[in-house]
C-alpha cells in the first residue's frame, strides 16, 4: 500500500509540539487528583502496620459513628471475586483474614472531608495477631522458576571470573500519587476516571470485584503524573468504586506521598550469582548465573519479570553454553512488580559488572571485551531465539568509546563531589570512566495475545478535513499524544489531527508498558488510517492520495480530498498485532519469546571524592538504536529520563525495608536525582531499521535506564577500585 | 472558623478553613485552583511552588492564614515566556512538576535579577545567569520524568 506522497507538517520523524503541553505549562491540565464532582465524598484507606498478621476482627463502630462518614467497608463488602492481579488472580481487594504486607489494604472509608475520611480509618479497631514474617527472598515461596539450557552444562573455560551482585528495591516515584473519580452510574454501574496505564486491565479486574459486567464499569483516562510502570496494578480502582456504589455518591481517593510508597509495586530486589568462563583472548565460552527476585506479598507481574531476567540475563553477547535459573518468590516483603526495565535492569547491573570483572582478569579494556562477544543480527539468544534486524551492538560501544572525553575539571569546587557544600578543595577527588551496555525486549512475550486497537475517523469539519483519533492507549507522559496524531498526518496527508481522551468506549490498546505503545498502538494507529484510505480511494477509484488529492494510476487528478468526504465520514477500527511470540520450554527455556530486542549502551564519567564517599556524575554519553525516531525531541526525552532512573538506582534509589517494615517512605528519605545530580547529556541516536516494526521503529523507554546504572557503578569503580557489588552504591561502601 | 481572605492572581477569594491548613489545600481542596500539586506534602519536591509578592515559596509548608493580605500568584496567574520554552524544548513530560518548574524558574529570575546570590555564586557582583546557577538555584524542584535538561536550557534561553 502507498503512503502520502506529499507529507504534510507534524508527520513521523518530525518534532511537533506535543497537544498537551499548553495545558501543562499553564496548570489547566486536569489530573487524576484534579477532579471534582458535586455531592463529592473522599476516600480513604486503612493500611496493615505490620508485615504479616492474622486478623482476629475487625471493629468499625468508632469510624461509623463519626460525624460525616458515609461507608466503612472491609472485605465482607466486596460483592463479586474477592481478589484480583495481573497474571495471577491472589491479592485481595481488602485484607481477608490475614495481612501479607506493612501498608496492605484493610478497610476504607468514605466521607464528607479528606481529613474525616482519614479520622475515621484511624478510628477502626483491628485485632491483629502478628506472626513472623518472612523478609529474605531465598526464605520464600517459590513463585516461578525460568530456567535456560543451552550447550554444555560442563563447559570449561581457562579464564573464570565470579561475582554476588545485589540490587535494592527501587520506587518508580512517579510525581502525582495515585488517585481517581469514581461516579455511580444509574445503570448500576460505576465511571471511573483514573489514572492508569492500562484501562482495559483495570476494568475487567474491576468489573469481576464489583461483580458486574464489564460494560457497566468504564473507564475513562485521566490526567496520568508519570507511571513508569507502578500503574500497572490497580491501586484504589476497586475501593473507590465500591465506595460509589455503596453510597450512591461520587467518590474521589487521592494517596499521599507517604501512602503512595504502600499503594504501588516497587522494582523486585535481586541478588544474582554469576560465573562466567572466557579463552584467554577474550571470547565467553559459558555463563552461570542465578537470579532470586523478592517478590513481595503477591504476584503481580513477577512471572515475567522473572522471563525478562532470566531470557536477557547473560546481555547483548554470544555465549554458546549457558546455565540460567532466574526465580522469583513470595515474602511478606511489599509487593514487586513493573518498572522500567523489568527484569531487565537488574541483570544488566551484574553481567556487565561481570564483564567488567573479566576484561580486568584479562587485562583488556572493558569496551574491548565487550566487543570480542558483542551480538549481532543473526545471533542465537541463549533461548535459541536468533536475532533478527539490526543489532548494532559493537556500533553502539564504539560511538560511546569514541566520544569526546568528558572536560577536564576546572578546579571550581561548585563542580567537585558535595558541590555548593565545599566538602573538599580538590583533595581526595579522583576520576574515572565506565560503560555500560543492556539489551530489552520490547511488547509482551511467551506467547501473550500482545495487541492494540485503533479507531481513525476521516470527517469535513468546517469544509475542512479533519481527522480523529481514538484509542485506549494511556499517555503518561511519553507522548503518545503527539506520536498518534504524527501518524495520522503521515498516514493520510491531513494536517488537523485530534487525539480523542483514552477511555474504554474503545477497544483495548494493551499497556503503556514494555516500551511497546509507539509500536503497537502507532502500529493499530496506522493499520486504521491505512483501512481509511483504502476506503477513502474504493470512494472514486482512485490509486493514491497527493497533496489533498486524490489522483489515479497515471497521476491524474480525479477528487478533492474534501470533496470525497463530503459524502460522509470513513470511520475504521483496527485491531492490529505484533507477531506471535511463543512460550519458553519450561525445562530448557527455548523458544522464540520475544518480538523485539532494543539496544543502548552508556559512558559515564564521574568524580568521586573517595575519602567522603561523595560522587559527582560528571558527564553521560549514550548511544541507543531507535530503529526510526517517530518524533526525535520526545526519543530525546525518553533517553534522558531514563537515564536520570538508572543513576538513581546506581547511586542513592532504594525503599529501604527493615524486617518487613519500609523505613524511608518520604521524599526527605527516598532520594531522586535533582537537577544537580543529572550531568549534561550527548545522546547519539542511531535509526536501524527493523524490518518487522511500523516505520522500522524501536521501543525507546525503557534500554536507557538499564545501561546507566552499570556504567556509572562502573565509573565509580574505576576512580576508587572498591568491588561495588551492590547498588545503590553509598558513601560507606566507597570510603568503607 | 475564621474567614480567610486572600488575594489570588488579582481576585479576592475567601476561604472558612481551620488555622492549620495549608495554603496548598486551601488552594486545591477550598478554592479548586487545581494547577498547583501536590507532590510530597512535606517540602521536598517542588511542586506546590507559588508566588507570593513574586517571591516563591512551597505552598504545603506555608499555613494559609500567614498569607492574607500577600499577592499570592499561582500557575493559573502566570502568564510568561517561560511557558512556551518549556514545551519547544521539552522540559516536561507528564507535566505534574511543571506548574511548580515554571513558578520557582519565575521567582528565580527575579531574585537573580535583584543581585541575590545562590550557594553557587562566585562573587557578589550581578553576574549572567550561567548554566551552574540555574542548576543549583532549580535544585528544589524534582521532575521525576527527568526533562532536567530541556528544563535547564527553557529558562537558559528566557533569562538570555
Amino acid at each position: 500500500m502507498t503512503t502520502v506522497e506529499a507529507g504534510v507538517a507534524g508527520g513521523v520523524g518530525t518534532s511537533p509540539k506535543r497537544p498537551d503541553g499548553g495545558l501543562k505549562v499553564r496548570g489547566e491540565f486536569a489530573f487524576s487528583s484534579d477532579l471534582w464532582a458535586d455531592d463529592m465524598l473522599w476516600g480513604a484507606t486503612l493500611r496493615s502496620p505490620h508485615p504479616h498478621a492474622r486478623i482476629r476482627g475487625i471493629d468499625i463502630t468508632a469510624a461509623v459513628a463519626l460525624p460525616g462518614v458515609y461507608a466503612v467497608l472491609t472485605h465482607e463488602d466486596v460483592p463479586g471475586a474477592k481478589r484480583y492481579g495481573l497474571e495471577i488472580v491472589d491479592q485481595p481487594v481488602l485484607a481477608m483474614g490475614e495481612v501479607k504486607y506493612q501498608g496492605e489494604p484493610v478497610a476504607v472509608v468514605a466521607a464528607d472531608h479528606p481529613e474525616t475520611a482519614r479520622r475515621a480509618a484511624a478510628r477502626i479497631v483491628v485485632d491483629y495477631e502478628v506472626l513472623p514474617a518472612v523478609t529474605e527472598a531465598s526464605l520464600g515461596v517459590l513463585l516461578r522458576h525460568v530456567p535456560i539450557r543451552t550447550g554444555d552444562p560442563d563447559a570449561t573455560a581457562d579464564v573464570v571470573v565470579t561475582g554476588e551482585y545485589q540490587v535494592g528495591m527501587q520506587d518508580q516515584a512517579f510525581l502525582g500519587p495515585e488517585s481517581g473519580l469514581a461516579v455511580p452510574a444509574e445503570d448500576g454501574g460505576v465511571d471511573l476516571y483514573i489514572a492508569t496505564q492500562w484501562l482495559h486491565v483495570d476494568q475487567k479486574q474491576v468489573a469481576d470485584c464489583l461483580g458486574l459486567p464489564a460494560e457497566k464499569v468504564r473507564l475513562t483516562l485521566a490526567g496520568v503524573g508519570g507511571a513508569f510502570g507502578a500503574r500497572e496494578d490497580l491501586s484504589m480502582q476497586v475501593h473507590a468504586s465500591l465506595l460509589a456504589l455503596h453510597t450512591g455518591r461520587p467518590v474521589k481517593m487521592v494517596y499521599g506521598r507517604e501512602e503512595s510508597f504502600f499503594g504501588h509495586v516497587h522494582r523486585h530486589p535481586a541478588t544474582m550469582w554469576y560465573e562466567h568462563g572466557a579463552t584467554r583472548d577474550g571470547k565467553l565460552v559459558y555463563v552461570k548465573a542465578k537470579i532470586v527476585l523478592d517478590g513481595g506479598a503477591y504476584a503481580s507481574s513477577s512471572t515475567a519479570v522473572a522471563a525478562n531476567a532470566a531470557t536477557l540475563g547473560i546481555g547483548p553477547y554470544e555465549v554458546p553454553n549457558v546455565v540460567m535459573d532466574a526465580s522469583v518468590y513470595y515474602t511478606n516483603n511489599p509487593p514487586c512488580g513493573a518498572m522500567r526495565g523489568f527484569g531487565a535492569v537488574q541483570a544488566c547491573f551484574a553481567y556487565e559488572s561481570q564483564m567488567d570483572k573479566l576484561a580486568s582478569a584479562l587485562g583488556l579494556d572493558p569496551v574491548e571485551v565487550r566487543l570480542r562477544n558483542a551480538m549481532t543480527t543473526g545471533s542465537r539468544m541463549p533461548t535459541g531465539q536468533i536475532v533478527e534486524g539490526p543489532a548494532p551492538v559493537a556500533d553502539l560501544l564504539i560511538r560511546v568509546r569514541s566520544a569526546p572525553p568528558a572536560p577536564e575539571g576546572s578546579g571550581d569546587l561548585r563542580e567537585m563531589p558535595g558541590g555548593v557544600s565545599n566538602t573538599t578543595h580538590g583533595e581526595g577527588v579522583v576520576r574515572g570512566i565506565g560503560y555500560g551496555i543492556g539489551i530489552k525486549n520490547v511488547a509482551f512475550s511467551e506467547g501473550f495475545d500482545d495487541y492494540a486497537t485503533a479507531r481513525v475517523r476521516l470527517e469535513l469539519i468546517g469544509g475542512e478535513p479533519a481527522v480523529l483519533v481514538h484509542t485506549a492507549a494511556a499517555e503518561v507522559g511519553q507522548g503518545l499524544v503527539t506520536v498518534q496524531a504524527q501518524i495520522a498526518r503521515t498516514e493520510l496527508g491531513v494536517e488537523r489531527v485530534t487525539v480523542a481522551t483514552a477511555d474504554t468506549s474503545v477497544g483495548s490498546a494493551g499497556s503503556s508498558s514494555a516500551s511497546r505503545q509507539t509500536y503497537m498502538t502507532g502500529g493499530a494507529v496506522r493499520a486504521a488510517c491505512q483501512a481509511v484510505r483504502a476506503a477513502l480511494l474504493a470512494r472514486v477509484g482512485g490509486a493514491r492520495l497527493d497533496g489533498g488529492k486524490v489522483l489515479s494510476d497515471s497521476g491524474a487528478v480525479i477528487a478533492d480530498l474534501a470533496s470525497v468526504i463530503g459524502d460522509g465520514p470513513i470511520e475504521e477500527t483496527v485491531e492490529w498485532r505484533h507477531r506471535p511470540t511463543y512460550p519458553l520450554d519450561p525445562v530448557t527455556g527455548q523458544g522464540n519469546a520475544h518480538v523485539q530486542y532494543a539496544f543502548a549502551a552508556h559512558r559515564a564519567t564521574v568524580d568521586v571524592d573517595v575519602e567522603l564517599g561523595l560522587v559527582r556524575v560528571v558527564e553521560i554519553v549514550t548511544a541507543q538504536d531507535v530503529g526510526k525516531a517517530v518524533n526525535p525531541l520526545a526519543v530525546e526525552g525518553q533517553i534522558h529520563g531514563g537515564t536520570a532512573q538508572g543513576l538513581g538506582l546506581a547511586l542513592m534509589e532504594e525503599i529501604q525495608m527493615v524486617d518487613g517494615i519500609v523505613r524511608n517512605p518520604s521524599f526527605t528519605d527516598y532520594l531522586i536525582p535533582t537537577i544537580l545530580d543529572m550531568p549534561p547529556m550527548k545522546v547519539d541516536v542511531l535509526e536501524m531499521a527493523d524490518p518487522h516494526s511500523p516505520y522500522g521503529l524501536r521501543g525507546v523507554g525503557e534500554p536507557p535506564t538499564i545501561s546507566s546504572t552499570p556504567a556509572v557503578v562502573a565509573a565509580v569503580r574505576a576512580a576508587t577500585g572498591k568491588a561495588l557489588t551492590r547498588v545503590p552504591v553509598r558513601p560507606e561502601h566507597i570510603v568503607g | 472558623m475564621p474567614e480567610l481572605r486572600l488575594r489570588i492572581n488579582g481576585e479576592d477569594h475567601k476561604a472558612d478553613v481551620a488555622p492549620q491548613v495549608s495554603l496548598l489545600d486551601v488552594l486545591r481542596e477550598h478554592l479548586w485552583l487545581t494547577g498547583t500539586k501536590k507532590g510530597c506534602d512535606q517540602g521536598a519536591c517542588g511542586a506546590c511552588t507559588v508566588l507570593v509578592d513574586g517571591r516563591r515559596i512551597v505552598s504545603c509548608l506555608a499555613l494559609a492564614v500567614q498569607y492574607e493580605g500577600r499577592e499570592i500568584t499561582t500557575i493559573e496567574g502566570v502568564d510568561h515566556p517561560l511557558q512556551e520554552a518549556f514545551v519547544r524544548h521539552d522540559g516536561l513530560q507528564c507535566g505534574y512538576c511543571t506548574p511548580g518548574q515554571i513558578c520557582s524558574a519565575i521567582g528565580m529570575l527575579s531574585e537573580h535579577a535583584a543581585g541575590a546570590p545562590s550557594a553557587a555564586t562566585e562573587a557578589l557582583a550581578p553576574e549572567a545567569l550561567t548554566p551552574a546557577e540555574i542548576r543549583e538555584r532549580m535544585s528544589g524542584n524534582i521532575c521525576r520524568c527527568g526533562a532536567y535538561n530541556g528544563i535547564a536550557e527553557a529558562i537558559q534561553e528566557v533569562a538570555s
